[in-house]
């Protein structure tokens, strides 16, 4: 017994320490970062939390490396008085019961004056709608199923091109892919049976239709698959000239693996982002995903450039090359920071008022958007992107629209 | 039959066989001291990295790699049992299945902290590359994973009703009390279950870690597959794991290959609760 009281003592001590602490810390903004840390999309998430990391540090020191970069010239953010920036990291550990939980737990128990995350689609549903509730502004980076902008939410506001951007983006690269000589009439896609894949799939299957083409072929599948075998059999009985391969990770390496298993190749390999992009991915498949093409709205730039220096700076901090989701991901903390800075205030209201306002040009950006504009729904209605390829089964290089093409696209899919 | 539908089976059968393969460790444990070793799954994930270490420090294969996970996931074995298996036998039911979900996690966790979340993989030619009959892909890692489960399955059968060995651990598995009055030690005898079973596992994730990715929640997916294949093939029967590994394999494959992947869970988990309806022991399982 007395043990206990001792220990309660000890307890209460300790808390009113923190608490004094805390009161006299310099003001900070604290904002909820909502991402897999565990889970299968571990990977995904810890990479994440890097980027944002690497982005705190641009906006709580100063950087007059970058330029004109929002946020970087000084130390902190000039309209709350040099405040400094902290994300509170939730794991919502790849489920969206457990990622409306910690939304729920930052905003009641952390009180963050803004939320960003979720990565997984079906996540940022459910989170973003307890922000919602709350009138929490929640800012999204990443996340592409349609439906997340179609609430009819005030608190919501997105940054990244969204599934229908690029199913647009898909049907005109097959269509110049097609007038250049290659076979592109038949299409599949593979996918997987989340948020995420369902509503890339139909979105892909209703442009295509509009535009007057078949129906790509559909396999789906439960997401994190002991085995694809049967999948790839599909395929390789179909024959199709086009695979559209729209899965996370796990499932992404299954895939990469059975092909080369089972002798499987497509004429032309199109992978939706996500498990492709992941430098994990690459480092355990990439050699046997040799062609792959994937969509992205991230390049490096020239030696110097803002880009490239923060591409070295997240290098340093993750020990891995910046891919487009961890890129996308950042430029959402960005615009959430730039509209705090605006708002030069915590209070929500204001944030999002400021989000509203929101009208970032191409050089104010680290991505390759024409800027940043929100609609009435949330969406940034300048969001863009380009197609890359992996020629050397190691980077992504840009290959279309000529426009902003590194390198000229190679083709068949060259797999192994 | 087309060749195509000819592969769907072939890779169906070989894929059960790996089912069966890291199920046996779990049917082991719960003949031996009615433990559902909720665990199960990481141990397949140990076995797992302990190739993965052995092939990036040594460059060796599963031939080194195996037998090394063997030892280690054996010894690990043994000591779960007396830290922690030892001590929540003797609480209540709900004490024993929360107890080794917590080593599950502290497993999980350990392994994500030291090794991080990224996803790795063996060189696709570590087993020798893929062999094609007539048009029919076979790969070596799986055909090796595949021979393996059927030496296992063999073994640990043999064991348990052919050697002294075996009589013992059984007879401390029907009657711990009466078997201590025989002159055998409870103890000793559910520690070696525990170091075979967790040996076998360990086995099965050092095979598969060949042809799959390795991840520390990579237990999480397989895990699931386990439980309904011991279920199946009846709880504490090695030869029904078998058995039942390789219809589900067989089923799994077919039902995505003719109706679609997306309702292939359908099809093997109807099939299962339907069968379980008539036979709850399982395939070979006593009642």
């Amino acid at each position: 017994m007395r043990f206990k009281n001792i220990l309660g003592l000890l307890c209460a001590a300790s808390i009113s320490v923190l608490l004094a602490g805390n009161a006299s810390a310099q003001q900070t903004v604290k904002i909820g970062g909502l991402f897999p840390l565990s889970g299968n999309a571990a990977s995904t998430g810890v990479h994440t939390k890097a980027a944002l990391e690497v982005a705190m540090d641009i906006i709580n020191n100063a950087h007059p490396e970058l330029g004109n970069f929002p946020l970087a010239k000084n130390a902190g953010l000039a309209g709350l008085g040099g405040a400094k920036v902290e994300v509170v990291f939730a794991d919502n550990q790849g489920s969206p019961a457990t990622g409306q939980n910690q939304a729920l737990r930052l905003i009641t128990e952390e009180k963050v004056a803004a939320i960003t995350g979720a990565y997984q689609s079906g996540i940022t549903l459910t989170a973003s709608a307890i922000a919602e509730k709350y009138g929490i502004p929640f800012v999204n980076g990443e996340s592409v199923a349609a439906n997340l902008t179609e609430r009819g939410f005030k608190w919501f506001f997105r940054t990244t091109p969204v599934a229908s951007d690029f199913a647009k983006i898909y049907f005109d690269f097959l269509k110049d892919m097609k007038a250049a000589g290659a076979k592109t009439d038949s299409v599949a896609m593979v996918h997987d049976n989340t948020e995420y894949g369902t509503s890339v799939a139909t979105v892909i299957t209703s442009v295509f239709k509009e535009n007057g083409q078949n129906a790509p072929l559909d396999i789906a599948y439960a997401a994190n698959a002991t085995d694809v075998q049967s999948q790839v059999l599909q395929l390789k009985e179909k024959k199709p000239d086009v695979v559209i391969m729209i899965t996370y990770t796990s499932d992404a390496i299954l895939f990469a693996k059975t092909m080369q298993a089972l002798d499987y190749k497509p004429a032309m390999l199109l992978a939706d982002d996500a498990g492709y992009s992941d430098p994990s991915f690459i480092k355990a498949v990439g050699k046997l995903s040799v062609g792959a093409f994937n969509r992205s709205s991230w390049s490096v730039g020239p030696p110097g450039s803002p880009t490239a220096l923060i591409a070295e700076m997240y290098k340093k901090k993750s020990g891995d090359e910046m891919d487009d989701t961890a890129a996308r991901q950042m430029q959402g903390f960005f615009v959430l920071c730039d509209a705090i800075d605006r708002a030069g205030s915590t209070d929500p209201a204001k944030i999002q008022a400021a989000l509203k306002a929101t009208d970032l040009k191409p050089d104010q950006l680290m991505m390759g958007y024409k800027g940043v504009k929100f609609d009435e729904k949330g969406q940034n209605i300048l969001a863009a992107g380009v197609i890359i390829q992996l020629q050397d089964g190691e980077n992504y290089v840009a290959v279309w629209p000529k426009a902003s093409a590194q390198k000229e696209p190679v083709l068949p899919y060259k797999g192994w | 039959m087309s060749t195509i539908l000819v592969q769907v089976i072939v890779g169906g059968l070989l894929l059960g066989a790996i089912y069966a393969l890291f199920s046996s460790g779990l049917t082991l444990v719960w003949g031996m001291m009615n433990i559902v070793n909720f665990a199960h799954g990481d141990f397949v994930m140990l076995g797992m990295y302990v190739a993965f270490v052995v092939y990036t420090l040594l460059g060796a294969g599963p031939l080194l790699g195996a037998p090394l996970a063997v030892l280690v996931l054996a010894t690990l074995g043994v000591v779960v049992y007396f830290a922690l298996i030892r001590e929540i036998m003797k609480g209540p039911m709900l004490a024993q299945i929360l107890g080794t979900f917590g080593l599950a996690l502290l497993l999980r966790y350990s392994v994500f902290w030291w090794f991080g979340a990224n996803f790795l993989t063996l060189p696709e030619n570590i087993v020798g590359g893929t062999f094609d009959i007539w048009g029919l892909r076979i790969q070596a890692s799986r055909l090796l994973a595949g021979g393996v489960a059927l030496l296992v399955t063999l073994g640990l059968h043999l064991l348990l009703t052919r050697t002294s060995l075996g009589s013992k651990m059984l007879a401390v598995a029907e009657d711990s009390t009466a078997a201590q009055l025989m002159g055998i030690r409870p103890d000793t005898m559910q520690a070696i279950a525990w170091a075979i079973a967790a040996g076998a596992t360990g086995l099965a994730g050092a095979l598969i870690a060949t042809f799959f990715y390795i991840v520390p929640t990579v237990g999480e997916t397989l895990g699931i597959v386990a439980f309904v294949t011991v279920s199946l093939g009846g709880f504490g029967s090695v030869p029904g794991a078998l058995v039942a590994g390789l219809l589900i394999g067989v089923i799994e494959s077919l039902s995505a290959y003719l109706i679609g992947a997306v309702y292939k869970d359908i099809v093997v988990y109807s099939l299962f609760l339907g069968f379980l309806w008539f036979r709850p022991q399982g395939l070979m399982g006593k009642m």
